[in-house]
């Protein structure tokens, strides 16, 4: 008697796993199911292949999505090149050099910073670092994809270093005995061996951190201006594919061809997402197993 | 140059690094805390906004907020927990807990503005619970959810092994074992940890946009159908969205800071709280 | 049944004796026992003689813990882990299909290696088991809980604060404690994984003290490092090596005159 309970608890819990493999493969569906008469209506070349987003034009509507997607592209790359560095720096700071006193401060720091709301971010790069960048630059305003950036650093800086630093940290103490061993210095130690013995994990953390980017919403959506163009700098203001999407579900009409074109967008966004995790999953695997 | 020189340059960038990273924090934390202290007082959290949101305070904003996280609590406590029980009381190595395990990290990394679009489309259309509490807190709590799994599932690991065989060995079944004395044991570390998701989702704004945050209104909600007011969301108006904005500048840093309050004191007591449950493990 | 354990108590007279026909509570036959592809146990075959105490000796990673553990089925809880052949409780084999485990570690009850107290009050720990198995009423469990922590020679240490944390107590009276938990299911058989290897000396005699006491009533077989321990309380010795089982015998037979070069080897402490 018991054991057939016991299998049915079992089974219970199993159910409850198994559910957040239904919940993503939802997901998935669900974004297909309601973006597929886009593509039927549109075709993949006026979705994938133009940046004539103008979906509530009367005449002549386009659904191009190039230039959504170069700026994400835009600000997520300005993102990287501040957080990759900010990022594994502080880690190996951290990891290596720090005394418990000062890890005891970093780690906190970093938890909080993490916690803080994207809306909260967004909202000081419209009143702090817009109007520092304007007055830098000589610019009318300091919405654009500058702006979009480093806020998107601010926001990867959190899931760059704690991965990292646990990347760093599990690289095992033979490889700097060899190294100080051989006369290197704790500085050469890090750069040439311990670095490089960390690189896949490195590596993983600052693809899951560009994910992040990618797919954040509320900071872009208020600090980039939002202009539905192609960009052309990074003093330009840009539209990335969220904010085009925050900005436009709220006002078109239910099972419209616009409304599926921004269904296809968060389509779109859930692939690059979902290739880019699983790659540093791959990354991170092998990396596992080697060690 | 020497090797000491180089060292010590070397060092100090990395150290420059850490010391940005906090000045980063401190940043923002003072800009906030100090443009928007004036604006807090019993008033502003107790009080309609008023005069077209130019006036008066925040109190739906802040019920609203609490009600659609009750919501999400409900959902990814519950389901978080028995999910972190499977993977680590009872799946066996193999292709299913692999592929469990895939999909929460996989979760895990699904923009929340594509939580957004899956909560229109499951919970507001599919399932017809329109933009309400409801639709918003399913959203939420399902894209919380691996964040209570992965915080259960820590919390389930520092038990200690004894505590499963000692049980067992007394002729305990396996659920009994778990039951009586895996989860007293692992419960405070998976409510530290799921309270931390829980403040996240409470500060999430994209997901909310169209499954149930409303601009403005005027009264309360009175059920789990109706729209509701959010902070974030708030703030999100204020900042950007409203007619007059540089006259509610004041408003939007004093509900800033009413989120970020929040955030704190939630992270702050996650980790005395995990100092002191790591510390009872340790012999 | 009932007639059978007359007839063996009848025998059964205390140590020493060692004449007279025992009957075996338990019987490893041609048991094998694999973790992936290794194999830790090696067909062995051990009779386990009722109201005796029975020693498993040998160096580290011998095998010594894993046969314990495969005497109530503990083992079945490690992953990708196997089991040949069969181990008879009564003459009936625990690793049949229709065997229902809660029932095997009801009668034969573990005492681990590290005193594991669970983070409950003295009383809750005693009367975990009785819990679990369904006796609610207060009396019985308050009965349930003297008798067992009498018989672990821990009631008069503990009788005015049974109700302070499991935790508080020393060491040695944790692992007492554990030994009344064990106790309270009523057991048959008691399996001990090196019960005092984490105790100091006193500690450690009282626990050698209480083995003496608790074979009268119950089948003890015990893991041990130290063949001191193994000589002062056992009746039978096995020694272990490499998986497979070297000797069994009286354990004055081993210590005195093993007949194996190995057991004299580990016995006069050449290798292990």
């Amino acid at each position: 008697m018991h054991q057939f309970k016991e299998k049915l608890i079992k089974y219970f819990f199993l159910l409850n796993g198994i559910l957040v493999i239904i919940i993503l493969v939802s997901i998935f569906y669900l974004l297909l199911k309601n973006s597929w008469p886009a593509f039927s209506e549109i075709g993949f070349r006026g979705f994938f292949a133009s940046a004539d987003w103008n979906p509530t034009s009367y005449e002549k509507p386009g659904y191009g999505i190039l230039g959504q997607v170069l700026s994400t592209f835009m600000v997520t790359l300005g993102a990287m090149v501040i957080a990759v560095p900010l990022g594994v720096a502080t880690a190996a700071y951290i990891a290596e050099v720090a005394n418990p006193r000062i890890k005891g401060v970093l780690k906190p720091v970093i938890e909080i910073l993490a916690g803080i709301p994207s809306v909260v971010i967004g909202f000081l790069g419209i009143v702090l670092l817009g109007p520092v960048i304007a007055d830098t630059f000589g610019l009318s305003n300091g919405l654009n994809a500058i702006n979009g950036s480093i806020l998107l650093a601010i926001m990867s800086l959190p899931t760059i270093i704690s991965l990292s630093e646990d990347a760093i940290s599990s690289v095992p103490d033979k490889y700097r005995e060899a190294s100080l061993g051989l006369g290197a210095s704790r500085w050469q130690t890090l750069i040439r061996s311990v670095l490089p013995a960390g690189l896949s994990g490195i590596i993983a953390s600052v693809m899951l951190g560009m994910g992040r980017a990618i797919g954040e919403t509320m900071t872009v959506l208020m600090a980039t201006g939002n202009a539905p163009a192609l960009p052309g700098s990074f003093f330009d203001s840009v539209r990335t594919m969220t904010a085009t999407i925050a900005i436009e579900l709220g006002e078109v009409p239910y099972n419209t061809t616009h409304y599926y074109a921004l269904f296809a967008v968060g389509l779109v966004l859930f692939l690059m997402t979902f290739i880019i995790n699983l790659v540093s999953d791959i990354i991170l695997h092998k990396y596992q197993e080697v060690e | 140059m020497s090797k000491r020189l180089k060292e010590k340059i070397g060092f100090t960038v990395l150290r420059l690094a850490g010391l940005l990273v906090i000045i980063i924090l401190g940043i923002i934390l003072y800009d906030i805390i100090s443009k928007g202290i004036g604006v807090i007082s019993w008033e502003f959290l107790s009080q309609m906004p008023r005069n077209g949101m130019t006036e008066g305070g925040i109190y739906p904003a802040i019920i609203g907020t609490f009600y659609v996280t009750i919501i999400t609590a409900l959902v990814s406590i519950p389901l978080g927990i028995f999910a972190a029980i499977y993977l680590n009381e009872y799946a066996k190595k193999g292709k299913l807990t692999r592929l469990i395990r895939l999909a929460i990290r996989n979760l895990s990394g699904v923009p929340s503005i594509v939580f957004g679009l899956f909560g229109v489309a499951l919970f507001v259309q599919g399932m017809g619970f329109g933009t309400s509490i409801l639709s918003a807190g399913l959203t939420l709590g399902l894209m919380t959810l691996p964040i209570t799994v992965t915080a259960s599932e820590e919390a389930l690991k520092t038990v200690p092994r004894s505590y499963r065989e000692g049980s067992l060995a007394l002729g305990a079944t396996k659920w009994q074992s778990i039951r009586t004395n895996v989860l007293p044991a692992a419960v405070p570390g998976m409510l530290t940890g799921s309270i931390l998701g829980l403040a996240r989702a409470a500060g999430e704004t994209a997901p909310i946009l169209f499954t149930g945050a409303a601009f403005f209104l005027p009264f309360l909600p009175d059920s789990p159908f109706s729209q509701f007011m959010a902070l974030p969301y708030h703030l999100y108006i204020l900042a950007t969205q409203h007619h007059a904005i540089s006259q509610v500048r004041p408003l939007a840093y004093g509900t800033a800071l009413v989120l970020i309050t929040l955030v704190l004191i939630v992270n702050l007591t996650a980790i005395i709280v995990r100092a002191r449950f790591r510390k009872r493990f340790k012999r | 049944m009932s007639n059978m354990n007359k007839l063996a108590s009848d025998h059964n007279t205390g140590k020493g004796n060692h004449n007279s026909p025992n009957i075996n509570k338990m019987e490893a036959r041609n048991l094998n026992f694999y973790y992936g592809d290794f194999q830790a146990l090696k067909d062995i075959s051990l009779p386990i003689e009722k109201n005796r105490v029975t020693a498993l000796i040998g160096p580290s990673g011998c095998g010594k813990s894993t046969f314990l553990r495969t005497l109530n089925r503990m083992n079945d809880l490690i992953e990708g882990s196997r089991v040949e052949g069969e181990v008879l409780l009564d003459g009936e084999n625990i690793y049949r299909k229709e065997m229902d485990v809660v029932e095997l570690r009801k009668k034969v009850g573990m005492v681990f290696q590290q005193p594991n107290p669970f983070p409950k009050s003295i009383y809750d720990n005693v009367a975990y088991g009785p819990r679990i198995h369904g006796v609610k009423n207060k009396n019985e469990l308050d009965r349930i809980v003297e008798e067992s922590l009498k018989g672990a020679a821990l009631w008069d240490d503990v009788k005015d604060r049974l109700h302070e944390s499991g935790l508080s107590i020393s060491g040695g009276q944790q692992q007492r404690l554990c030994i009344a938990r064990a106790l309270a299911v009523k057991p048959e058989v008691l399996l001990m994984d090196e019960p005092a290897s984490a105790l100091d000396p006193v500690a450690t005699a009282k626990i050698e003290e209480l083995i003496e006491i608790l074979k009268e009533n119950y089948t003890i077989v015990i893991v041990t490092h130290s063949m001191q321990q193994a000589a002062r309380v056992s009746d039978n010795t096995a020694f272990f090596l490499m998986g497979e089982l070297i000797e069994f015998d009286k354990t004055e037979k081993i210590f005195e005159n093993p007949s194996d070069q190995r057991t004299e080897d580990y016995i006069t402490g050449r290798f292990g």
